[in-house]
């Protein structure tokens, strides 16, 4: 008795067949209701919530934040404009544009290439040891992989301290606002890249090996393989990622940017996440900061829409499949 | 909204970690390939692993080192010359960081029991099709991936539900994941209808199933899914920063930030106590880096009874909608 055979029916049965629906499943509905609560307080309430965006909001107009924003003044556009002039956005707005398309080209190919790496190696206890070894960084929060990094790289790090003793001009590279951008690419490459390659190492996997052993009977050498068989093989991997990569386009790893604004200076280290925590949270701008959230979720929304509609023009199957 | 990409489905064996054969033979048709190559390939790959786990042995040595060793080297320790524990044992006897191990501990083991309660709970409410409002339902759990609250919102709502400097602000706002409940679900979809079409005709119920069928069977799937939500509550910082303003209540990741990234000196009010025989003084650089080994220690402890599962849990989460 599916919905669809329910909303068939004439409404009395229709009705009867909801009652009946509703007797049988009661217990997974129950069983989902926890779950979607916290969902509703946590997630839809405050998405709601977004509508301060329109408003001078004031915490102190009520006795709680509901009362508040009943009392708060509507002020239309007002906090938007505010937002687009004020340029410390649009700083911001360059400098996560910046690092998502510097990692677009210098951390995308990387896990493509590890998995092709890992994928060639013929022991599989050789192999299990290395993914045991590069995935784990994953594992370790913001704070720890910066640390590590202050502590290979930084001012008082080891690879000063060596080059000191040895005689050398040692610079510190954690604290450089110039060369940043390399920086958390790095940092982000060494947390991730093994992690990333595992979806690829799944995809390299699920080729026909017979398509390798026809391509090299036809006299294709390694490279022709890698370009006919392989690469056709995870594109739609690629495709997909790419998509998820560009919805989050505005997004970048935000405890990352935060941990290290202090360091290398706003002018290089503020991104769209630490503009709104800088601009809104710290200084109670509420109705600001709520515009610049908003914003950054349409945009996400249009983006991620964008670049699947152009998957599937591209012919590939993409995030969200048309049905 | 269902999400597919069918070649990567099958097979999700790239973890074999008990092989069946430790060796794959290089098929025939396959030439052998250049020395040049095989050295770049070897390189590449030591040196992969090397930039992991250079800098966790440099981290441990110096944890261990005596003043002694640490102003010999000038800083960070490569060679170790002793096992100084020292540290660990100021570090342990009591103070911030003992404190700080506590909270830690406490948001992970709580918030991981909340986490996976509700989630396995919703992924087996969500996993019949046809159920009572199944599809709105569904919908409204995957809703969550398109449309995000900012940071402003949510934070006057867990504020104004007076979770200022309450542990509870760490664990409830990110309790249930919906892409873990996607993976559990899929999971729990793909156990043969058969069983539990059985169960039903016996008379179980729902809770029945759920607890004597679907749990027993699930169990990789409940340990990797686990695994991600310890580890996210482990690691949690930013939330902390956020919402805890009293640094009694601070998480492990909050008190090392301050060590190390923003310079503070360790407080340990435990070097009176210090036990016969340690250095009741342990160089700073040693505390510091103690303390990043006992940040790292949970993950690295459970990492590895878990990683033979993490290409199954990862990929059919990242593939089926």
């Amino acid at each position: 008795m599916t919905e669809h055979a329910a909303a068939a029916l004439p409404p009395n049965r229709a009705r009867r067949s909801f009652v009946r629906g509703l007797r049988r499943d009661w217990p997974l509905l129950i069983m989902l209701a926890p779950a979607a609560l916290l969902l509703l307080v946590f997630h839809y309430v405050p998405t709601l919530g977004n509508v301060i965006a329109f408003q001078d909001y004031n915490p102190f107009e009520g006795d709680n934040a509901f009362e508040a924003f009943i009392n708060s003044e509507w002020i239309g556009f007002g906090n938007f404009a505010a937002l687009f002039e004020d340029p410390a956005f649009w700083d911001a707005l360059l400098n996560t544009l910046s690092i998502t398309l510097f990692q677009l080209i210098f951390f995308f190919p990387l896990p493509i290439l590890l998995a092709l790496l890992l994928h060639g190696l013929l022991s599989a206890r050789l192999r299990a040891f290395i993914q045991g070894v590069v995935y784990l960084p994953h594992f370790f929060s913001w704070v720890l992989v910066i640390t590590f990094f202050v502590q290979m790289l930084g001012g008082a790090g080891l690879l000063v301290q060596e080059l000191r003793a040895h005689g050398f001009e040692a610079w510190d590279i954690m604290s450089n606002p110039d060369t940043f951008i390399v920086l958390v690419t790095a940092q982000a490459v060494w947390k991730d890249v093994g992690w990333g390659s595992i979806i690829f190492l799944a995809a390299l996997s699920a080729i026909d090996p017979t398509l390798y052993e026809a391509a090299a009977a036809d006299g294709a050498g390694r490279f022709r393989r890698l370009w006919h068989v392989t690469l056709p093989g995870i594109v739609p991997v690629i495709i997909l990622l790419l998509i998820l990569r560009l919805g989050d386009a505005l997004s970048v790893g935000f405890e990352q940017f935060l941990l290290q604004r202090e360091g290398v200076g706003r002018q290089a280290a503020e991104v769209l996440d630490t503009f709104v925590y800088y601009q809104a949270i710290v200084p109670q701008q509420w109705g600001l900061g709520a515009a610049a959230g908003l914003f950054k979720a349409l945009v996400g929304l249009v983006m991620i829409l964008g670049a699947n509609r152009l998957a599937h023009a591209l012919g590939e199957q993409g995030v969200y499949s048309k049905s | 909204m269902s999400t597919t990409t069918a070649p990567v489905d099958p097979p999700l064996d790239t973890i074999p970690t008990v092989p069946a054969v430790a060796q794959r033979a290089r098929p025939v048709w396959e030439e052998k390939p250049s020395a040049a190559l095989q050295f770049g390939k070897g390189a590449v790959l030591s040196l992969v692993v090397l930039a992991v786990l250079f800098p966790m042995w440099s981290i441990v040595v110096t944890s261990l080192a005596s003043t002694q060793t640490i102003n010999l080297a000038g800083g960070m320790v490569v060679i170790p010359r002793e096992l100084d524990l020292s540290a660990y044992v100021l570090m342990f006897s009591g103070g911030q960081v003992t404190r700080a191990v506590g909270v830690s501990l406490f948001v992970t083991f709580v918030g991981t029991t909340v986490s996976l309660v509700l989630t396995v709970l919703a992924a087996y409410g969500l996993s019949r099709p046809g159920s009572f409002a199944h599809r709105p339902l569904l919908f409204y759990f995957l809703l969550t991936f398109l449309i995000y609250p900012g940071l402003v919102p949510s934070y006057l709502v867990v504020t104004g539900l007076g979770l200022k400097n309450s542990l509870w602000s760490l664990i409830l706002p990110g309790a249930v994941s919906v892409f873990n409940l996607v993976v559990v679900r899929a999971f729990i979809m793909g156990i043969p209808s058969e069983l539990f079409d059985a169960a039903r005709v016996d008379g179980a119920s729902e809770w029945y199933v759920l607890t004597r069928i679907v749990l027993p069977l699930s169990r990789a799937v409940v340990a990797v899914v686990g695994l991600f939500y310890a580890v996210g509550y482990w690691n949690a910082y930013f939330n902390s920063v956020l919402y805890i303003d009293d640094n009694d209540k601070w998480p492990i990741q909050r008190v090392l930030q301050s060590y190390i990234l923003a310079g503070q000196t360790p407080q340990l009010d435990g070097a009176a106590f210090a036990l016969p025989g340690f250095n009741a003084y342990p160089p700073t650089l040693a505390i510091k880096m103690a303390v990043v080994v006992v940040t790292i220690f949970p993950a690295l402890v459970i990492y590895p009874f878990v990683q033979k599962n993490f290409t199954k849990g990862v990929i059919v989460g990242a593939v089926k909608g």
